[in-house]
């Protein structure tokens, strides 16, 4: 008896190890700092709702690969119209919605009417604002005209903010996201984590894994020993600190360091004295070293900019070098500005490491030229309050994360109050031309525009940090959005 | 003793509503828009302006403080801001960790430190003594958020016994939950545990040099006797006190814990609903928590008053 069980037990054991050679494994543990407020993507700003169900989830029309391009996605094909104003979507057909009802031309015309309506709710509303009418022409196509052409029209489509919601779950979509993407919604332990799983009836190619599980870990000690332990498989962008070097010297670990749409800038109050003056900014900028608030703000990872433009973008020119370190060149400057002893001014700053670790950095660079800055550290409801809205600050630290975002500086309205008519109008020629070079060259003409006016201290790209197991393939290296599309990973063994 | 019940429950009560005014009141002052903070950067003012009516926020001051205070009466706390679920299904998960993950902390601590309290005591000045309160010392000075990570490469990391944090909730069996919660516990017991010996062990000397002790040593009463029967009863109340205190700090002061172990505790709902502005939460939160210190301080009193029959008279 004895010996038939450990017979028995052998045979088991050697039973699960074969199995463990043979089939791959089909779940994976992602690791996420923040937990989404709720997962309606068409309803917040937070990146966590994205992070969770751009792609996998939800769909739309078109969507953003990992290099940042406009793929097809809920539409198979468009016409574009002579004048740049009439787009024809062909839909893909026998597409379903989660909850088993059929997605058609309907469910666009009611999620683009929804977003901009009235009393919509859309964190990007802006997106939808060309948009004149949505015509359904047939089940799968629908015709979009907009008040004037708009070149990055397409892209718009691929925002999170803009998937395809049907009229019977939009308002449940919080709690119960029903999309059409490749993965269901399973559930949500609140503060704890959230699971997806395949969807067996999905319309395009099926994902290789049957469920995924985001982690939700918001202190950084807490994931390193997460990963060590193996409770978790990836971190998409990894708080990891001062143990990223132990993680790399792990065969266990792959490393991936790449680029994500958050132009770190040090922000600033162009219409308040003396920051008015163009050569009080161009001081500024000489007076920063990318180099150290890279290393003081952000552990050494980022790479420098010289304008509000990612280095990852096919339309980047390196301007590092408009007004390089230099500063004997910025008290010069200083001085013909009329502060030949510096002044004092403050520095507000939001919660992330890299504003108050990197502002320390800049406010011992600033007092190098006679720049006294008082650090006031806020919290993002006060910083959004007092800084973004009530344009109440001399200079804050912030990284603009949104993709694509240069266009905020023809923004009257916004809170860096610049103005110059001449950079106006590349943007606004921007917007309705839709060749893709010529947008690339009018994209350079911006950067430039804002590089030589020192709008801003433009001091980094931020890095993103990706931890994954080694077998673990098909993460995203950088993100062109604040996505983790779980489409294309698998587990190589 | 049922007036001194009565009268404690009345304070509590009093305690109860003023608070609830002070809560609401410092809430409401705090800067920052939830909508705005909802829609970030990118939000147009029609966009913020439609989500503040959606969530209530245009109404007077007065109306929602009554609102919410009527519905805390009957139970319904509101709905979350940033969740948009019931607040009360939102706690009620949280309490589901912090409670279970409290009393064992207060269990294990009380379990090691009011022995090694006695036998401190009983051995006053001598060597056992100096090393139970060195040890003593060092866990009050030791941080525990610091404890906590050296017990998770321990025994997470380096023997994998237990998971590194997260907590699998209840559905799933009592003993993967009780897993979760082992480091967690033993982390938060470990200051509290070295607080109460040297609170006991104090406490325990005191009451050895009154008189009654001494009478009793004089009428020929065995050592063991007088300690366990005669002082060890009257050195209660000062370790009932702790207690008392201990467990109020441990519903609500974990948020530390629960960040190293990502516990979805009721110290991080608190800390998360702050930064994210979703008012109601916290308000409902700490009125729970202003609540149960006050059921904690009444049935402290009331223990008192079973220790020490004085106390029943007044």
């Amino acid at each position: 008896m004895k010996i038939m069980k450990s017979v028995l037990a052998a045979t088991v054991i050697v039973l699960s190890a074969g199995s463990a050679v043979w089939a791959a494994r089909t779940d994976l543990v992602m690791g996420v700092v923040l937990e989404p407020p709720h997962l309606d993507p068409t309803a917040g700003a937070a990146a966590a709702i994205d992070e969770i169900v751009y792609a996998n989830v939800f769909e739309g029309l078109t969507r953003i690969n990992s290099a940042g391009e406009v793929e097809p996605a809920l539409a198979e094909s468009w016409d574009i119209s002579e004048d740049g104003k009439v787009y024809t979507f062909k839909l893909h057909s026998g597409v379903k919605f989660h909850d088993g009802t059929d997605f058609d031309a309907s469910d666009v015309k009611f999620a683009l009417d929804r977003a901009r309506a009235e009393d919509s709710t859309n964190a990007q509303k802006g997106l939808f604002a060309a948009i004149d009418s949505v015509d359904v022409v047939d089940a799968t196509t629908v015709k979009v005209t907009l008040k004037q052409p708009q070149g990055s029209f397409l892209y718009n489509m691929g925002w999170g903010d803009a998937v395809i919601v049907a009229p019977e779950t939009a308002d449940a979509n919080k709690e119960n996201p029903v999309g059409t993407g490749p993965f269901k919604f399973e559930a949500w332990a609140k503060g704890s984590q959230i699971t997806i799983t395949k969807n067996p009836d999905y319309w395009g190619d099926p994902v290789a894994l049957d469920k995924a599980t985001f982690r939700i870990i918001p202190d950084a000690a807490a994931a390193v020993p997460a990963l060590l332990s193996g409770d978790v498989d990836a971190f998409a962008n990894m708080p990891a600190g001062d143990a990223l070097p132990q993680i790399e010297a792990d065969p266990r670990f792959k490393v991936v360091i790449g680029a994500t749409e958050g132009e770190t800038i040090l922000s600033t109050n162009n219409k308040k004295p003396p920051f008015d003056n163009l050569k009080v900014r161009q001081a500024i900028a000489h007076a920063l070293d990318r180099e150290a608030i890279i290393a003081g703000g952000a552990s050494g990872y980022g790479t420098p900019i010289g304008s509000h433009f990612s280095p990852a973008n096919a339309a980047y020119v390196d301007l590092t070098g408009t007004y390089s370190y230099d500063v004997a060149k910025a008290k010069e400057l200083l001085k013909e500005a009329g502060y030949p002893d510096g002044f004092s001014a403050t520095l507000k700053l939001p919660p992330p490491p890299y504003a108050r670790e990197g502002g320390q950095v800049v406010a011992s660079q600033l007092k190098e030229i006679g720049i006294n800055l008082e650090i006031i550290p806020l919290e993002w409801a006060q910083w959004l309050e007092q800084v973004f809205k009530g344009k109440d600050y001399d200079l804050t630290i912030v990284s603009h994360t949104e993709p694509n975002d240069i266009g905020i500086y023809a923004r009257k309205d916004y809170y860096f109050q610049y103005d110059n008519p001449a950079f106006d109008k590349v943007i606004a020629e921007l917007d309705v031309t839709s060749d893709q070079a010529k947008r690339n060259e009018l994209y350079k003409q911006a950067q430039k525009i804002l590089a030589d006016d020192a709008v801003n201290g433009f001091m980094f790209e931020l890095a993103k940090i990706g931890v994954w197991n080694a077998k673990v393939e098909g993460l995203w290296e950088n993100s062109p959005v604040q996505a983790n599309d779980l489409t294309d990973v698998r587990w190589t063994e | 003793m049922t007036t001194y019940i009565l009268k404690r429950l009345g304070i509590g009560i009093l305690t109860l509503v003023f608070a609830s005014m002070i809560v609401f009141a410092v809430l409401e002052i705090v800067p920052g828009d939830p909508a705005r903070l909802m829609l970030g950067m990118n939000a147009t003012e029609d966009a913020i302006a439609a989500l503040r009516e959606q969530m209530g926020l245009n109404q007077p001051l007065a109306v929602r403080y009554i609102a919410w205070l009527g519905g805390f009466v009957v139970g319904d706390l509101g709905r979350s801001y940033t969740y948009s679920v019931p607040v009360l299904d939102l706690v009620a998960d949280r309490v589901a960790v912090s409670l279970p993950l409290a009393v064992i902390a207060l269990v294990l601590s009380t379990l090691v430190a009011v022995p090694v309290g006695i036998f401190s005591a009983a051995r006053r000045g001598r060597f056992a003594d100096t090393v139970a309160m060195g040890t003593a010392q060092l866990g009050v000075a030791v941080p525990n958020f610091w404890f906590a990570l050296i017990l998770v490469y321990i025994f997470a990391v380096w023997l994998r016994l237990v998971p590194a944090g997260g907590f699998p909730g209840w559905a799933g069996g009592a003993w993967p939950a009780l897993k979760a919660l082992i480091l967690p516990a033993i982390a938060l017991a470990l200051p509290q545990a070295a607080i109460l010996a040297r609170v006991t062990r104090s406490a325990l000397i005191e009451v050895m040099g009154e008189d009654f002790i001494r009478t009793a040593r004089a009428k020929g009463l065995p050592a063991g006797r007088v300690l366990w029967t005669h002082a060890l009863r009257n050195a209660l109340i000062p370790v009932l006190t702790i207690l008392g205190l201990q467990f109020a700090f441990l519903l609500a002061g974990t948020i530390i814990i629960e960040n190293v172990f990502y516990l979805p505790g009721l110290g991080r709902l608190v800390f998360q609903a702050i930064t994210q502005r979703d008012l109601i939460v916290v308000e409902s939160v700490v009125m729970l928590l202003v609540a149960s210190v006050i059921v904690v301080n009444l049935l402290v009193d009331l223990s008192y008053a079973a220790v020490d029959p004085r106390l029943r008279t007044r």
